[in-house]
C-alpha cells in the first residue's frame, strides 16, 4: 500500500461553523507536503485529527489503514505547534523519555545533533534560548524513522539561520519512505524543500498539487500563488 | 558555487542547469565520485526527490553514470563535456541575440559591437 494518509470526506466542527467540512485528501509514501493555508483555515485541526488529539465530527482518517491510535502512535512523528515538553528536564532526559516511548527513536541520532548545535545533555529546556528549544523539539521529533511526519509550524518564531538549519535537518534525517507534512504561513522560505502543495481555505481544499507542476504550469512560485488564492 | 532558486521555474529545470555548469566548469571534475541523492539536496536545501529527478535526467543525458554498488560518477568523457559546454554557451548566445534584439538591434550590428569589444 503506498498511501500513507488518507481522509474521506473529514469534517471537525467545534461546535459552530466546520473547521474542516468533508475534506478528500490522500498522500503517498516519501514526499514532503507542504500543508499551507492562512490562520485559522483548519491546519492544526487536521493535524490533530491525525495524531487522535482530535475525534472527527463526520467522515474518517486512515494512517497506514487504521484509525488514529495507539497502533499509528509508533509511525507518526508529531511536532506540535507549541512548547510541549517540560522545561525543568535536561536533553539526556528528555532523550531517555523519547526512547521510553517510542521504539524508532534513534538516540546516536539526536546525540549528534545536539552536540553539532552545541548543546550538551545536561543541559535544561529552560535554559535554552526560544530558537534553540524549537531546534530540541525537531532534534527529538525527527530522529524517530515514523513513516508520517507531521509538523505543525516548525518555522514558527525563528530567525532566517535557524530556518535553514530547521529545513536542512528535515531534509536530512526524515527517513526513507517516510512521508513529511509540514503546515506553515511562512511558504517562501520552505517552497523548494516541497514535492506537494495542499491548500486549505476555510476548512476546504482549494488546490492539491505537485510544486514543480504547478510551477510550470502557472508560470509563478507557490508563495506567489497562495498571496493570489487567499487575497483579502 | 552556491545554489539559489528563483520560485517562478521549477526547482527541477534549475537544478539540471546548475548541475551542468558544475560538470562543465569542473566543479564536479570528469571522472569524479558525486556526492549521494541525499548530501546533495541537503546542500542544496531542495527536496530529495527532485534531486534525484534532476540527477536521473543527468543520466540519461549521459552527463553522469551509476555503478551499482560504488555510487554516481561524473562522465570521464571529454567530448560529452565538451558537447555539453557548447550547448550551455549556444543557449548563452540565443538568449543574448534576443535581449539586444528587443533593443533594436540587427545581428550583423552585435557582430561589429562585439568585434569592437574585442579590440579594446
Amino acid at each position: 500500500m503506498n498511501e500513507i494518509l488518507i481522509c474521506r470526506g473529514l469534517a471537525k466542527s467545534y461546535g459552530g461553523p466546520r473547521a474542516l467540512d468533508a475534506i478528500d485528501l490522500t498522500l503517498e509514501r516519501g514526499r514532503i507536503v507542504g500543508l499551507l493555508g492562512p490562520n485559522g483555515s483548519g491546519k492544526t485541526t487536521l493535524i490533530k485529527l491525525a495524531n487522535g488529539l482530535l475525534t472527527p465530527t463526520a467522515g474518517e482518517i486512515l494512517i497506514d489503514g487504521d484509525a488514529p491510535g495507539a497502533v499509528t502512535k509508533s509511525k507518526v512523528s508529531y511536532l506540535p505547534d507549541a512548547d510541549y515538553l517540560p522545561d525543568y528536564m535536561n536533553l539526556r532526559d528528555l532523550m531517555y523519555m523519547f526512547r521510553d516511548f517510542y521504539e524508532d527513536f534513534d538516540a546516536d541520532k539526536a546525540k549528534e545533533m545536539f552536540t553539532s548545535l552545541g548543546l550538551g545533555p545536561t543541559d535544561r529546556l529552560k535554559s535554552l534560548s526560544k530558537g534553540n528549544r524549537e531546534k530540541t523539539q525537531l532534534v527529538l521529533t525527527m530522529s524517530r524513522r515514523a513513516q508520517l511526519y507531521l509538523l505543525d509550524e516548525p518555522i514558527g518564531g525563528v530567525d532566517p539561520a535557524a530556518r535553514d538549519y530547521i529545513l536542512r535537518t528535515i531534509i536530512g534525517n526524515y527517513s526513507e519512505n517516510g512521508t513529511v507534512l509540514i503546515s506553515t504561513h511562512l511558504i517562501a522560505d520552505i517552497e523548494s524543500v516541497l514535492d506537494e502543495v495542499v491548500f486549505l481555505k476555510n476548512g476546504k481544499i482549494m488546490l492539491h498539487s505537485n510544486a514543480d507542476e504547478l510551477r510550470e504550469r502557472e508560470g509563478k512560485s507557490v508563495d506567489a500563488l497562495f498571496r493570489e488564492v487567499f487575497a483579502c | 558555487m552556491s545554489w539559489t532558486f528563483s520560485g517562478e521555474r521549477p526547482i527541477y529545470s534549475q537544478l539540471v542547469e546548475q548541475l551542468q555548469l558544475r560538470i562543465v566548469t569542473g566543479v564536479y571534475p570528469p571522472g569524479s565520485r558525486m556526492e549521494t541523492v541525499r548530501e546533495l539536496a541537503n546542500e542544496a536545501a531542495v527536496n530529495p526527490n527532485t534531486m534525484q529527478r534532476a540527477m536521473s535526467e543527468l543520466e540519461r543525458r549521459g552527463l553522469v553514470f551509476s555503478q551499482r554498488t560504488a555510487g554516481r560518477f561524473v562522465t570521464d568523457d571529454p567530448e560529452s563535456i565538451a558537447a555539453l559546454r557548447a550547448e550551455l554557451a549556444q543557449e548563452k548566445i540565443d538568449r543574448f541575440l534576443g535581449e539586444m534584439r528587443k533593443l533594436g538591434y540587427e545581428k550583423r550590428e552585435v557582430v561589429a559591437l562585439l568585434e569592437r569589444e574585442e579590440r579594446t
